[in-house]
Formats: structure tokens, C-alpha cells, sequence
């Protein structure tokens, strides 16, 4: 019989598990999972040396292992430290850890443009769960926000410099998945910038992987750019035989109706890609024709994705009226008073693709 | 007078060319240590000086070197850190211009002790016309076999590469210093692994700065032991200090750690008092990221005992009440300077200087460089205080390396003493744009709180 490998116990939040040597703390808590898991917006389990950077993980240390149970003298990053035998981590039990995080998640919001409406990653963006569960209502920074020069990224990326939390997920990817990297962070400090020193395009086969690996919206698919809301689509499972030799064709299509929005590589329940899929069938086949469907994929029922089956859904009862002892809130302006679009009696929610401006057409009976 | 140590030759004429500095008994201390020591030996006699490193955070060397792993077949390097970019220290700069060749004669005895063949000098960009001094010392050091191969007949080979930055404070952060020396960008590294086990190219490396190094010489010249009777308690040897600031005689002295601050400020053998007859206010004791200290607290601790100018006495309170030796950067205000702009000015420093990897650091710096910007110009509210701090708070310790504490230090201490000065700006918005709050109460005798 072999020689058993000796597991470490580590308690986390009171909860207590053994791991096998060499695993970091971070991922010690997914095992656990649920809120024991410390939020990750750079670290990336497949990328080789991620991590460390954007300082949401930290957790307290409150004893270092049975042979040395010393604490930690800082908050350490989950991410990057292993855990040891015996060794007790605090982390949403600890008071501290709750408030370094909440400092991380406002340092990283002030300099956010939190265009969020108009963002196409809104809905499955890590930094506005993020600063959902941490952040605060208002800001305290009373500052114009940083911007950029506009930086083109070719045909099919492209980059909001100004969302960037400089995570260089990005980066690493385009190191470990590419032969030759030509995008980089520029410059230092709070001007750093994710760009290629002279204006040049991404074209590698598996450049398009870094749009699923960025926790934001920094980089976004140029072919799925303003065309809908992830919440208004439903994920499938696919996959297709490619040719590329490196890609294995496992994605996920997301439908509206019976039309491919946009395909995407098949991510595990903490958003990490599981297997990297090449531009080919991530910008270019877009056609059930294309694939064969496996079924819908599994969504998180707390994520927004699962929310959007808008069809059949009932209209919680008004009850402003009630609020108001009876009285009717005094509308400033009716905007069907005003528009040409003037089909009140159309209910976005029952249609079953993309709104047009034919539903809306006076002229046009349905 | 103090012993020198290491300044003691500095006006020789020629110093700087080997011969004369041969002459002056220079290149002893190898001779002694590759004929006579073997490596092990070199280590025990720095551990037992009790020499702590001169690059600001006071680490002891020789327990530094003894972490260093020594796998089989692994290259082991030791690297100067020569990138001196803290605003106030400019005491390497001063010793490599002039003393190039003692530089190289601690970095030989160094190699020697810790195996490194290759041995590099990384030196910070703005120091443009240092390389070339360096490389000339390097070759008569050559010439004259004590670089190369089979230095002195003794079978020990090295080899000594000047490395120049281009221009970051953030390489003197040594993980980030090894990062730009193998052509990356300057990022600091996650700790573990430390250097001394995964440095340069992942082998194991030692980086110390390059007074750390000069100072091996004296400590084999005259033995470990000798050298730790200078000096006291476990602030031995010598230090170099480089004063600037609102100073008679700003420069760069050599102190033996046993005089007090008030006599290296006032004292015409060092920093020859305040010109123009104006007080003392405040003074930054070790280069600009230590925490800043008023004139009553910075001569007298809170204990009410004279302050002396070494590692022990100047952290005497911790951080509340004290300060740190730092790098040596000896910056004095006087009366007629504004804390609060010495203040937004390192800020901008440190926010210029962030390497942008980690967010609170990144931002941070940033916000309170603006909000410094504002009380400064007469834009504060008074809840910027209480901001500032806060956000310093938040930065101090959340950081990969320690630029961010450093950032947030010098504005906690400016807060923690000065808060009245910012408060002024504040409330009197016109009136700070055209005059200064002076010294205040910042001189005035505290009351001593009984241990």
C-alpha cells in the first residue's frame, strides 16, 4: 500500500477541513464554499502566478499551524498563502478582514466609472457583486475620475480603460495561452494602463479568451457590443468539433429567442473558465447550425442570469397607493404624453427577442 | 569627536583611483578574508558585529545572510541596492562617488561569504555620471586581481556588473528590484518566497545596500567584536547620515550612534544649527517615509529622556510618540515651514511612485494626494481630516510590499502631531494662502507621562 499523504487541517470561520499540502487558503475556502470563500478579482486558478494584486481575499491569519500557532502579524492574501497544519483563518468572522475589505472595494470603486447601465459585462461583473456585498451606498471621493485615451484593441476586443482594476488577468493569460504577448500594462501607479505600446491589434487564436477572464468590463466582445443584456439570455451548453488543434469546442451559447448572442467559454461557479475556447468559435460561429446543444447550462439561482425568464413572470401589487394613504403619486410627466413611441400597452417582458423599434411603431399593427 | 569608519579617508586626495586608495590600506580586508577566512567565518564575524542594515529597515546582516539557502549546483547571487530614491537620503550616492572602491572591496569580502560569482550593483537612474565611476574602480580592481577569475591566487572567482534602473523608487523595494534586474517591469514580488531562498532568476540571492556592504569592510578589518563595541545597545557601528532640511551644514555625516539629536542638529561638528536664527519645528529623522516628529517630541522622548541619534531611541514610543532611523535622510523644518504641504508634497511622491499593482495603494495614494491638494490650497472641509486618516488606515498593511505603508505613514504622523496646522488651513481658507502657522505650541515642553 502506498504511503497516505498527510492532509493539513485548517479551520476556517470556526469550519473545519483537511487539504492536501500546498493549497492556498483561498482555495481551502471554496472547498467550504458559501460566504467562507474570500471574493477573488485577481486571482485566476488557471492562470500560473495571478494573485496577490487586488487585496479583496485578505484574511486574518489567528494562528499560524500547530507547530508554530503564532498569528499572523498582517492580513494576508488568501490567494497566494498555503495553508499550514492546524492553522486557524478568520475570515468574515474577523472584524478587521471586513474592514480592509471594505476599504479595498471602495479604492477600487473610486476611480470606476460605474456606468453600469450601459455596461455590456452589468450582470456578471465580479466588481459589481463585489461592491454589492461590500460597498457602501455613497462615495466619499469627490474627485473627477480618472479617464484614458481611447486605446484600440482591433477587431474584437475592446478595451474601457477606465473600468480596468488592473488585475493583469489579462496579461497572464495572453503569457500562458499566446506565444507572444503584444498588450502589456503601461506606465505606473494610478495612470497605468492595460495597453500595446503602439497601437496594434489582438489577433492571436486565443486572445479572445482574455474578455472571459476579466472580472469587469474593461474588455468586452466587440462582435456581442451593445446587442443585449446577459440577463435577457439564456446559456446553453455546446460544443463543436474544431479544427484548431489547441481548442476543444466546449462553450456556452447564449440565445434570445432561437438567435446566438454570443458565445463564450464555460465558466465553474466561481466564474473561472474551464476550458479556454479559440476566436473561431467564440466570435465566428454564431449559428445553432454550428453546434450541437447539450443543454441549458447551470446557472447560480442568486445570479441575475437566472433571473431573466421574464415571460409568465406576475407583477408584484402596487402598493404606493397604499404608502401614500390613498392618494396617487403626482407624476411630473408622463413620457407617453410626449413620445411618438406611444405603445403603452406593450409589454417588453412578453417578447421573446430583443426589442425593435417596429414593436413600438404607431403605424405598424402587429 | 565620533570614530569614522567609513568616511575617514573620503578627503584624501585621489582616493577615488586605486592606487591611492591601496596606499591608504584599502583592499586589506579581502587579503584577510579569502587567505585567511573561509566563508562561514566572514558570516560569524558580521553576525557577531551586530551590523543592521543601513537601507532603512534595520535588519540584522548577518542573520540576513544566514537565511540565504544553499542548494547544490544553485548559483547564489548578492545584489547592492543601490537604487537610493528616498526623498532626504543621499548618503550612497556620496559614498560611491568618492569611495567607489571601498563599495567594491565590501562587495568582494560580501561574495566571498555568501558564494555569489556574480555579483551586481543596481543603481538608480538619476545617478547618471555613478556607473562610470563604478566600472573604472571594477576594472583597476581587475587590473589588480582582486576581480576575475582566481582572485588572488585563492581559487574564488567574481565577477561585478553595474545594473542601471530607469528610474522607479519602487525598485529599491528589493523583490521589485530583482524583477527590474531581470529585465521586467518593476513590480515587487508576493512574499514567500523571500529572495533568500527564490531571488535572481530563482536562485537564491541577498540584497543589501550598499553601506550595509561598505561596512563588512571595517567589520574585517578590525574583527566583529570590535566593531560592536561601537555604538550602543544593538545600534553598533557606524552610520551615515545625510542631512538637509533647514540645516547650517547640510551633507553627509558619519555618526557612532552614541550622540543625541539635539547635538547632531545644533552642534557645529555636524549639522551647524538653524540659519537665520529661526527655531526648530519639526524634523523627518530617516528619510521621507518615517513618521514625522515636532521639535519637543524629537529632542526629549515621552518618557522625558534626551532623544539619541540611533535605532533604538529615535522608535522609542513606537509610532504614536516616536519615529524610526530609517535610511538616514535627516530632513529639519523650521519654524517658517508648512506641515501640511511637506506633507501633500511626499504625498505626490509616493503617488508618482506607486507601482499600480495593488488597489489600495494605487487609489489610495492618489485620494489623499488630492485631499492634501485641497486643505493645502484652501479647499479643505474638516471632514478631510478624518478621510485622510481613514484612508491612510486603510492602506497601511494591506499592501504587497511596503511602499503603501511608507505612503501612509509620513500623512498618519503629519495628522497625529499636527492636526492644529490642518485644522487652520481648514478654518482659515484666505489666510493660509499668504502665511504660515508658524511653530505653535510644536517647541513647548511636554508633559512627561510617568512609565
Amino acid at each position: 500500500m502506498a504511503d497516505e499523504k498527510k492532509l493539513f487541517k485548517v479551520t476556517i470561520d470556526n469550519i473545519t477541513i483537511e487539504v492536501e499540502p500546498g493549497t492556498s487558503i483561498l482555495q481551502a475556502a471554496r472547498r467550504i464554499g458559501g460566504d467562507v470563500a474570500p471574493p477573488a478579482m485577481c486571482y485566476y486558478t488557471k492562470l500560473k502566478g495571478s494573485g496577490g494584486k487586488c487585496r479583496t481575499c485578505l484574511v486574518e491569519v489567528a494562528a499560524g499551524s500547530t507547530a508554530d500557532p503564532r498569528p499572523m502579524p498582517k492580513l494576508v492574501a488568501s490567494c497566494r498563502t498555503n495553508v499550514m497544519d492546524g492553522m486557524v483563518v478568520k475570515n468574515i468572522t474577523s472584524e478587521k478582514v471586513i474592514d480592509a475589505r471594505n476599504g479595498v472595494v471602495e479604492m477600487l470603486l473610486i476611480n470606476h466609472p460605474l456606468d453600469c447601465p450601459i455596461c455590456d459585462q452589468a450582470g456578471e461583473c465580479h466588481l459589481q457583486d463585489l461592491s454589492y456585498e461590500h460597498g457602501k451606498e455613497g462615495t466619499r471621493y469627490e474627485f473627477e475620475r480618472r479617464t484614458f485615451k481611447k486605446h484600440d484593441l482591433g477587431p474584437y476586443i475592446q478595451l474601457h480603460m477606465t473600468r480596468c482594476i488592473l488585475c493583469y488577468r489579462c496579461v497572464f493569460t495572453a503569457d500562458q495561452l499566446t506565444e507572444k504577448r503584444v498588450h502589456g500594462v503601461l506606465d505606473r501607479g494610478d495612470h497605468s494602463e492595460i495597453a500595446t505600446y503602439i497601437e496594434k491589434s489582438l489577433e492571436n487564436d486565443f486572445i479572445g479568451n482574455i474578455i472571459d477572464v476579466c472580472p469587469v468590463g474593461a474588455l468586452t466582445d466587440k462582435t456581442f457590443r451593445f446587442k443585449n443584456r446577459v440577463w435577457f439570455l439564456k446559456p446553453v451548453d455546446a460544443h463543436r468539433n474544431c479544427n484548431h488543434p489547441k481548442c476543444n469546442g466546449k462553450a456556452t451559447l447564449w440565445y434570445r429567442g432561437d438567435e446566438v448572442f454570443r458565445v463564450t467559454a464555460r465558466k465553474d461557479q466561481w466564474g473561472e473558465v474551464e476550458d479556454w475556447i479559440c476566436n473561431e468559435c467564440r466570435f465566428e460561429k454564431k449559428k445553432t447550425s454550428d453546434w450541437e446543444i447539450e443543454g441549458p447550462t447551470k446557472v447560480n439561482r442568486h445570479s441575475v442570469i437566472s433571473q431573466g425568464h421574464y415571460v409568465g413572470t406576475v407583477r408584484p401589487q402596487e402598493v404606493v397607493y397604499d404608502v401614500m394613504g390613498g392618494r396617487a403619486p403626482k407624476l411630473l410627466m408622463d413620457i407617453h404624453n410626449v413620445s411618438e413611441v406611444n405603445r403603452p400597452e406593450i409589454d417588453l417582458s412578453k417578447l421573446e427577442r430583443p426589442a425593435h423599434s417596429t414593436d413600438f411603431s404607431p403605424h405598424e399593427e402587429r | 569627536m565620533g570614530r569614522k569608519l567609513l568616511l575617514e579617508k573620503a578627503h584624501v586626495e585621489g582616493i577615488r583611483g586605486y592606487d591611492v586608495y591601496r596606499r591608504e590600506g584599502g583592499y586589506r580586508s579581502v587579503e584577510k578574508a579569502l587567505k585567511t577566512m573561509t566563508p562561514d567565518q566572514v558570516t560569524e564575524e558580521v553576525k557577531k558585529s551586530g551590523l543592521r542594515g543601513r537601507g532603512g529597515a534595520g535588519f540584522p546582516t548577518g542573520m540576513k545572510w544566514s537565511f540565504l539557502a544553499k542548494p547544490e549546483g544553485v548559483p547564489r547571487y548578492l545584489v547592492c541596492n543601490a537604487d537610493e530614491s528616498e526623498p532626504g537620503t543621499f548618503k550612497d550616492r556620496y559614498l560611491m562617488e568618492f569611495l567607489p572602491h571601498l563599495l567594491i572591496e565590501g562587495l568582494i569580502v560580501s561574495s566571498y561569504a555568501l558564494g555569489s560569482k556574480s555579483t551586481y550593483i543596481y543603481i538608480r537612474g538619476e545617478y547618471a555620471w555613478i556607473p562610470d565611476i563604478l566600472e573604472q574602480a571594477i576594472e583597476e580592481a581587475r587590473a589588480n586581481n582582486f576581480l576575475g577569475k582566481n582572485i588572488l591566487g585563492t581559487g574564488f572567482d567574481c565577477e561585478i556588473y553595474v545594473h542601471r534602473g530607469a528610474g522607479a523608487y519602487i525598485c529599491g523595494e528589493e523583490t521589485a528590484l530583482i524583477e527590474s534586474l531581470e529585465g521586467k517591469r518593476g513590480n515587487p514580488r508576493i512574499k514567500p518566497p523571500f529572495p533568500a531562498v527564490k531571488g535572481v532568476w530563482d536562485c537564491p540571492t541577498v540584497v543589501n545596500n550598499v553601506e550595509t556592504l561598505a561596512a563588512v569592510v571595517p567589520i574585517i578589518n578590525e574583527g566583529g567584536e570590535a566593531y560592536s563595541k561601537i555604538g550602543v545597545g544593538k545600534s553598533t557601528g557606524t552610520k551615515l547620515l545625510s542631512a538637509c532640511g533647514n540645516i547650517n551644514k547640510p551633507g553627509v555625516y558619519e555618526i557612532d550612534m552614541t550622540i543625541s539629536v539635539e547635538e547632531f542638529i545644533f552642534s557645529d561638528e555636524y549639522c551647524g544649527g538653524i540659519p537665520n536664527g529661526k527655531r526648530l519645528k519639526a524634523c523627518i529623522p530617516g528619510g521621507s517615509s518615517v513618521p514625522i516628529l515636532p521639535a519637543n517630541l524629537l529632542l526629549k522622548t515621552a518618557k522625558g529622556e534626551t532623544r539619541m541619534m540611533n535605532y533604538e531611541s529615535l522608535a522609542d514610543g513606537g509610532f504614536p510618540k516616536g519615529s524610526m532611523m530609517g535610511s538616514g535622510g535627516f530632513i529639519v523644518l523650521d519654524e517658517d515651514q508648512c506641515v501640511v504641504r511637506n506633507t501633500l508634497t511626499l504625498a505626490r511622491f509616493y503617488r508618482h511612485e506607486s507601482c499600480g499593482q495593488c488597489s489600495p495603494c494605487r487609489e489610495g495614494t492618489g485620494w489623499m494626494e488630492k485631499i492634501l491638494k485641497n486643505i493645502e490650497y484652501g479647499k479643505g472641509k474638516s471632514s478631510d481630516i478624518d478621510l485622510l486618516w481613514d484612508i491612510q488606515r486603510k492602506i497601511e498593511g494591506n499592501t504587497i510590499c511596503p511602499l503603501g505603508d511608507a505612503a501612509a505613514w509620513p500623512v498618519a504622523a503629519a495628522i497625529r502631531h499636527f492636526r492644529d496646522e490642518f485644522e487652520w488651513h481648514v478654518k482659515n481658507p484666505v489666510e493660509s494662502q499668504h502665511r504660515n502657522f508658524g511653530l505653535a505650541h510644536y517647541a513647548d515642553p511636554l508633559e512627561v507621562v510617568p512609565a
